[in-house]
């Protein structure tokens, strides 16, 4: 009683804020009419303003579903927890853009519509992007777009070592490369491998490229992921700051010019451009060679449970808008990402073909949370990002981190 | 009759009393809707089983003390009240050591000691995002400048941020950086009002400047060094910017203190863990409060006296 009283205080306070708050502005915000009518979207590109392609092509979508639509963009760690929240309190947006293995924990909350309750159209998508978006048999969401993770390599550097990027093809070819830069004068590679979800994306490449499977961290194949990375920073071929990096601090490092290679994502293409040295991509090899799988990364597009079921209507025309082929052209080039669709990704290739190599490296990437991992998948995440930082701060040897690591991935899974 | 004639009286406040209720209310009602009720909503947090799926619905099942189990169990919870406890405590020790050094500096006024005393108080003005991203690059094992600098005079590069034997050290040095102008100006105004003829007397009676500090400096300045340290404490106790920007925790939860294992527990991860969060979360407030009793009470000690 004590507390549904002060929290109608707190409401009246709240609107009484408002009222005040809103009441020069309401003049400029002619209409408002339609703002009670929109349809509103949350996704986690707060770097896209109003007036952006991104929000312009929101709003043309809403034109064309004859409805307006009011965009959120929030950070992409915060938007989990808003969005729980908001389902908690029976005000969820209409259309959700997520980042995909997110998508699990939400379903598993109950926050999420499946494709047979929303209509949306899926059959076009990558069945290994669309992993990530289902669990129990249901799908809840479509990819707007995929991108994964590759070697950028400085041309300088390795001409300078004389090291030919095309021998490069599974770990011990990589190794000697790095040996022959550090040799040269160069520095090695840099990751990121930061105590976050940040780190255990970087490492997963390797660690499902030496064949090992995330519901054994500690088999022989896992341990030789962590060794690899762990001998290459005793052998100062990767910087010790590896450990602290995140992504981008980590692409600050290759665009210093020194490094030879980064492991970083499609989303850094632009910014090749302008590191001001020749840069290629490959991909990430495979410890016995191939290309290894590397974890898919890119939002989803998703309808939340609403409680007027008659919103899914429109919202479907929303998102449908947004993943037509048309527009997931334009949407994909706007956020540097690899289509979801073989169609939209052979128009891309033809019109930048150094998304070749992107594109065949999307093609073999996995979910993480997929091979029914789920919502289980955040719980072997965590304790393997710790592994992998014991053993390289030397403060574990890799076969006691990742047996501590399976130890207590296996005692949160139960 | 006789029963109903005082009760008006006792029940129906005076029209004084109405207003001194009104006067309250917007206190009362500030407190009740952003103190105590998520206060309350903490606790209950941290007593039932929250998942996402009863997070949204709310109807968690009620779990007792069992995050505090939880907690207590994880091998987690030993390194971080560790590194919660030296963390404090070196950062206290030192902020007030140095902070009071400083005030006593800046009582003897020269020139510029004004302008100086105001560069002081940069660390704080400083958001902490700024602050805790300047140490992170100064202390970067490849590129910060006090490697660089290691390096001039011979010595070789340590990993700060990236070592767990140095990890904690490395945050706690940034703390104390940020903490000492706090410090330093509370200290520095419960100096000024240390009446200048006590040290007049003393002078006359022929006390040399340590017997100064400690037998009057230091005891007329108690009252304030006891506010200035419990102050310190509780803001020290739930850092976690610093921490969180310089090293994530890490490596391995080698610099983990509470506030930032709370952090990871409730928000760090894909799948939020709220109830243990806001247990780690609730035993910081505890930690808080009992060091704060403990003020209280030697506040009402020395009252008397």
């Amino acid at each position: 009683m004590r507390s549904s009283a002060s929290g109608r205080l707190a409401t009246g306070l709240a609107l009484a804020l408002l009222a005040a708050c809103s009441t020069p502005s309401a003049v400029e915000e002619a209409p408002s009419a339609t703002a009670a009518a929109a349809y509103t979207i949350w996704d986690p590109y707060p770097q896209y303003d109003t007036g952006s392609e991104w929000v312009r092509l929101l709003e043309a979508c809403g034109a064309q579903a004859g409805v307006g639509v009011e965009r959120t963009g929030y950070d992409t760690s915060d938007l989990t927890n808003k969005v729980l929240l908001a389902a908690q309190q029976g005000n969820s947006p209409d259309v959700l853009i997520v980042d995909n293995p997110v998508v699990s924990t939400l379903a598993e909350a109950g926050v999420l519509t499946t494709t047979t309750e929303n209509r949306l159209d899926v059959s076009a998508v990558s069945p290994n992007l669309l992993g990530a978006g289902q669990s129990g048999g249901e799908t809840f969401g479509v990819p707007i777009g995929a991108n994964t993770l590759a070697l950028y390599y400085n041309k300088d550097v390795l001409d300078k070592a004389g090291v030919d990027p095309a021998s490069i093809t599974d770990w011990a070819t990589l190794t000697a490369a790095l040996e022959k830069v550090t040799k040269s004068g160069g520095k090695g590679i840099t990751f990121s491998a930061i105590g976050t979800e940040e780190g255990s994306f970087q490492f997963l490449p390797w660690f499902w490229g030496a064949g090992a499977n995330l519901t054994k961290l500690d088999s022989p194949e896992g341990v030789a992921a962590v060794t690899l990375w762990a001998d290459w920073l005793k052998k100062g071929y990767a910087p010790n700051s590896v450990i602290t990096n995140t992504q981008t601090t980590s692409w600050q490092e290759f665009a210093t010019g020194d490094y030879a290679f980064a492991e970083n994502g499609t989303w850094q293409l632009a910014n090749a451009e302008k590191a001001g040295f020749p840069y290629g991509v490959i991909p990430i090899p495979a410890r016995t060679g191939g290309p290894a799988p590397a974890p898919t990364g890119g939002e989803f597009v998703a309808i939340p449970v609403q409680q007027d079921t008659g919103r899914y209507a429109t919202s479907q025309k929303l998102v449908a808008c947004l993943t037509n082929d048309e527009n997931s052209l334009k949407t994909t080039t706007t956020l540097s990402y690899i289509a979801p669709t073989e169609a939209v990704q052979r128009q891309q290739v033809a019109a930048d073909a150094k998304l070749a190599v992107w594109v065949e490296a999307v093609k073999v990437a996995k979910g993480r949370t997929g091979d029914d991992l789920g919502t289980k998948y955040p719980k072997i995440s965590e304790p393997m990002w710790g592994a992998v930082q014991a053993a390289l701060s030397s403060s574990k040897p890799p076969q006691e981190a990742m047996t501590e690591a399976q130890r207590a991935a296996a005692s949160a899974t139960q | 009759m006789a029963l109903t004639t005082p009760a008006p009286s006792r029940r129906r406040p005076r029209p004084g009393q109405w207003a001194a209720w009104a006067f309250l209310a917007p206190v009362s009602l500030y407190l009740l809707v952003f103190y105590a009720y998520p206060l309350y909503r903490n606790v209950e947090l941290s007593l039932r089983n929250y998942t996402v799926r009863s997070f949204v619905r709310g109807d968690a099942p009620f779990a007792g003390f069992g995050n505090y189990l939880k907690v207590f169990a994880d091998p987690t919870f030993g390194p971080a009240l560790w590194h919660t406890v030296v963390f404090t405590v070196v950062s206290l020790v030192f902020q007030f050591t140095i902070g009071l050094a400083l005030a006593l500096f800046f009582t003897k006024n020269f020139p510029l000691s004004a302008t100086l005393r105001a560069l002081f108080l940069v660390p704080w003005l400083l958001p902490l995002i700024v602050s805790a991203s300047t140490w992170s690059w100064l202390l970067n094992s490849e590129s910060g400048v006090v490697n660089a600098a290691l390096g001039v005079l011979g010595l070789g590069p340590v990993n700060w941020l990236t070592s767990p034997d140095w990890s904690l050290w490395s945050v706690t040095v940034a703390n104390i950086w940020i903490g000492v102008p706090f410090n330093l100006v509370v200290l520095y105004s419960g100096l000024q009002a240390i009446p200048a003829a006590v040290y007049e007397a003393a002078a006359l009676d022929g006390a040399n400047g340590r017997q100064r500090f400690w037998r009057i400096t230091f005891p007329l300045l108690r009252p304030v060094s006891a506010i200035t340290l419990l102050l310190g404490l509780v803001y020290t106790l739930k850092v976690f910017d610093i921490i969180w920007i310089m090293t994530r925790g890490g490596p391995s939860g080698s610099s983990t203190t509470f506030a930032t294992w709370s952090y990871r527990l409730g928000f760090g991860n894909l799948v939020p863990s709220f109830g243990p969060g806001a247990a780690v979360g609730n035993l910081l407030i505890v930690m808080a409060l009992v060091f704060g009793l403990v003020y209280i009470r030697t506040l009402h000690r020395r009252a008397p006296s």
